[in-house]
């Protein structure tokens, strides 16, 4: 259905607002501009990573896309068909299709299930008979994720942090989906863990041509499995570009301070790095900044960042950034902007 | 000197798969949260004694007519042959106690008070279940669709929950009582009277279930599980019975067995009253009321009393233990 060139998934000037209502008659006194217009694509097989700090619209830009909550404005586009505000009934065979890992693998597994009713749910839900019966596909699926089979009977409080993790996994993989939403898939587990997991989406990815977008605020794990990033910030987006790219010459200001606070393993090389401090605290997306949002803590902003938003364009191969003064822009693209 | 190395069990060295397998298989039996609340509630010998006791007064009422055949006489059979004349009250010590006569006998009429005990039982446990009954059938759907659905439609709930909440149901009992005749809605004598009590304790204290229902509704709501039930197309139907209703079982049962001593109370409240299932009827309620008029015979209370005491005492050290047992943060 999808041509090497569509996108199987389109988000196009997403927004969500979330409004905030005072009195007796609920009326609208301001709104909580969560997801203020971000547009990106995701094609087949690869896998788009989103970061960005706590409270930047990561999870809720997770959450309208596999349509948990009702856009305001913007389009969401899976496989050409548009699924904005199509309603849950006609939404429901799509949704074999697009699929989410929850971040918190104690709260995402219902405790009075066991794992066999959890992995098999999507089954029952959907309608769908499998040829040796659901128990045999449920199996098949646990032992896809490194568990054991035999666990069929067994609860979730029974297992740990990972294995949880990995049951939710096997939930979201029993329908074939194409697509796969992971929200902060792995931050709520040790670090030890975290490989195994982020190891375990990777094989899965080559095993099932799977495509993913992670949302995380972990760069280091952002930079293992993504293919190309997003970075957002209140909102907005304010760079995408490719994995390499991105981690090696970032030209938002922003994305340099989230880079320059990775830590550095080898304490030799610590001292050689300059590291960005910003000031303050993320401004409240109730009444975000005008024009570019990040001027409040950027040290590069001039006047013109108060008052005129930077376009999100595209300043080397396919590497877009939305800023005024963009860092490390190659010669021919700089002469273009300024142009 | 060989003969330490040879531990036992190093015979098993020679298939360890064998034994692997062997531990996993015995090591994969799961148990659910109920095994686990039922194997912490054995364990509280407290709560088990109350449970003995509750078994213990339903299989008293279930076989009253069979206990009162072999123990005791028909409840409703005069004995003025045990009743002194001239005082009105029971020949013989400590109320006529004897084989024959196990609690003594009532003053003025001379009926069997343990026969009227056992009896009372009845009516007791058959209200306070039913009552509880409706009150919790009422106040989970109630409580689930407004901590579900949200919006207007838990604004209108919660609402009512405080319009009832704010009743003043012990006038209203026994105004209601009061005014039906013998004979309303096809139904007559004890069964009407028994039917309007259940009614009315049950329709009146919905509410309490209904707020802990929804409370918890609104917190499992948020849970992704719930979302992820809904990331798969699950509809509302689902959503509420697959999920949330298996969450829900505990409280609920929690609630059901400290609400049943309550109503049993206000059973016997109001058959204190003169509003509850009429005499010649036996309740304890109604019997503590007649007992009222007779100070000077003390067991005349003391049964009843003590009937109704170890009822509640059970229920509510039952319920304590089954709270513990199923969720054992709340403490």
């Amino acid at each position: 259905m999808t041509t090497p060139n569509e996108p199987l998934l389109s988000v196009q000037d997403l927004q969500k607002y979330f409004p905030v209502t005072k009195g007796l008659l609920k009326r609208q006194v301001g709104a909580v501009k969560a997801v203020d217009g971000i547009s990106f694509d995701v094609f087949k097989g690869e896998t788009l990573g989103v970061v960005g700090e706590s409270g930047c619209g990561k999870s809720t830009m997770g959450r309208l896309v596999t349509r948990l909550l009702e856009p305001t404005g913007g389009k969401v586009l899976f496989e050409g068909q548009d699924i904005t505000h199509m309603s849950q009934g006609r939404l429901r065979p799509l949704r074999r299709d697009m699929q989410m890992i929850f971040q918190d693998p104690f709260s995402s597994l219902n405790p009075r299930h066991t794992v066999g009713a959890i992995v098999g749910a999507p089954f029952r839900i959907q309608g769908i008979k499998t040829e040796h019966g659901t128990k045999k596909a449920v199996q098949e699926i646990l032992e896809l994720v490194g568990l054991n089979p035999e666990h069929y009977n067994r609860y979730p409080h029974e297992f740990s942090g990972g294995q949880r993790q990995r049951i939710g996994i096997a939930r979201t993989l029993a329908l074939k989906p194409k697509m796969i939403i992971a929200d902060e898939p792995v931050s709520a587990l040790d670090v030890s863990i975290q490989a195994q997991v982020v190891n375990l989406l990777e094989d899965l990815q080559n095993e099932l041509d799977l495509t993913y977008v992670v949302i995380a605020h972990d760069l280091s794990v952002v930079r293992h499995i993504s293919d190309r990033v997003a970075v957002m910030y209140l909102g907005k987006l304010v760079e995408l570009a490719d994995r390499k790219d991105l981690y090696e010459s970032p030209m938002h200001p922003y994305t340099n301070a989230l880079m320059s606070a990775v830590p550095i393993p080898d304490p030799a090389r610590r001292n050689d790095r300059e590291r960005i401090r910003l000031q303050g605290d993320v401004p409240s997306p109730l009444s975000p900044p005008p024009a570019c949002r990040f001027h409040t803590r950027c040290w590069k902003a001039q006047a013109i960042c108060k008052v005129e938003e930077p376009p999100l364009v595209e300043l080397a191969s396919r590497h877009q950034v939305a800023c005024h003064f963009p860092e490390k822009v190659p010669q021919e693209a700089a002469e273009a902007v300024s142009a | 000197m060989t003969a330490p190395l040879d531990v036992p069990g190093s015979a098993t060295e020679a298939d360890p798969e064998a034994v692997l397998a062997g531990a996993d298989r015995k090591a994969i039996q799961g148990r659910s949260l109920g095994q686990i609340a039922w194997m912490r509630l054995k364990r509280d010998k407290v709560a088990l004694a109350g449970a003995g006791v509750i078994i213990f007064l339903v299989l008293v009422a279930l076989f009253a007519p069979l206990i009162v055949k072999f123990l005791g006489h028909p409840p409703l059979e005069f004995h003025r042959e045990k009743i002194d004349q001239s005082t009105l009250t029971p020949t013989g010590a400590f109320g006529g106690m004897s084989w024959d006569y196990l609690f003594g006998v009532e003053p003025l009429w001379g009926r069997d008070i343990f026969s009227r005990i056992v009896y009372g039982a009845r009516i007791s446990l058959l209200i306070a279940f039913l009552a509880t009954l409706l009150s919790v059938v009422i106040g989970t759907v109630l409580g689930v669709v407004a901590g579900y659905f949200g919006g207007w439609v838990d604004t209108v709930i919660s609402r009512a929950m405080d319009v009832f909440l704010a009743f003043p149901l012990l006038v209203f009992a026994i105004a209601l009582a009061g005014v039906v005749p013998d004979q309303a809605f096809g139904m007559s004598g004890d069964t009407l009277r028994v039917s309007l009590l259940v009614f009315i304790i049950g329709f009146f204290s919905w509410p309490y279930i209904g707020r802990i229902v929804r409370g918890q509704t609104l917190s499992l709501r948020e849970r992704e599980f719930i979302d992820a039930a809904r990331s798969l197309g699950a509809r509302g139907p689902y959503i509420i019975f697959r999920e949330l209703l298996p969450n829900l079982i505990a409280p609920i049962l929690i609630y059901a067995t400290l609400v049943i001593p309550t109503n049993i109370l206000f059973e016997a409240a109001l058959s204190f009253l003169g509003v509850g299932v009429r005499p010649p009827t036996p309740t304890w309620g109604g019997m503590l009321a007649e007992a009222a008029r007779f100070y000077t015979v003390p067991h005349f209370a003391i049964f009843p009393g003590l009937a109704i005491f170890v009822t509640v005492l059970a229920f509510n050290l039952f319920g304590d233990g089954l709270r513990d047992a199923l969720d054992p943060r709340g403490r």
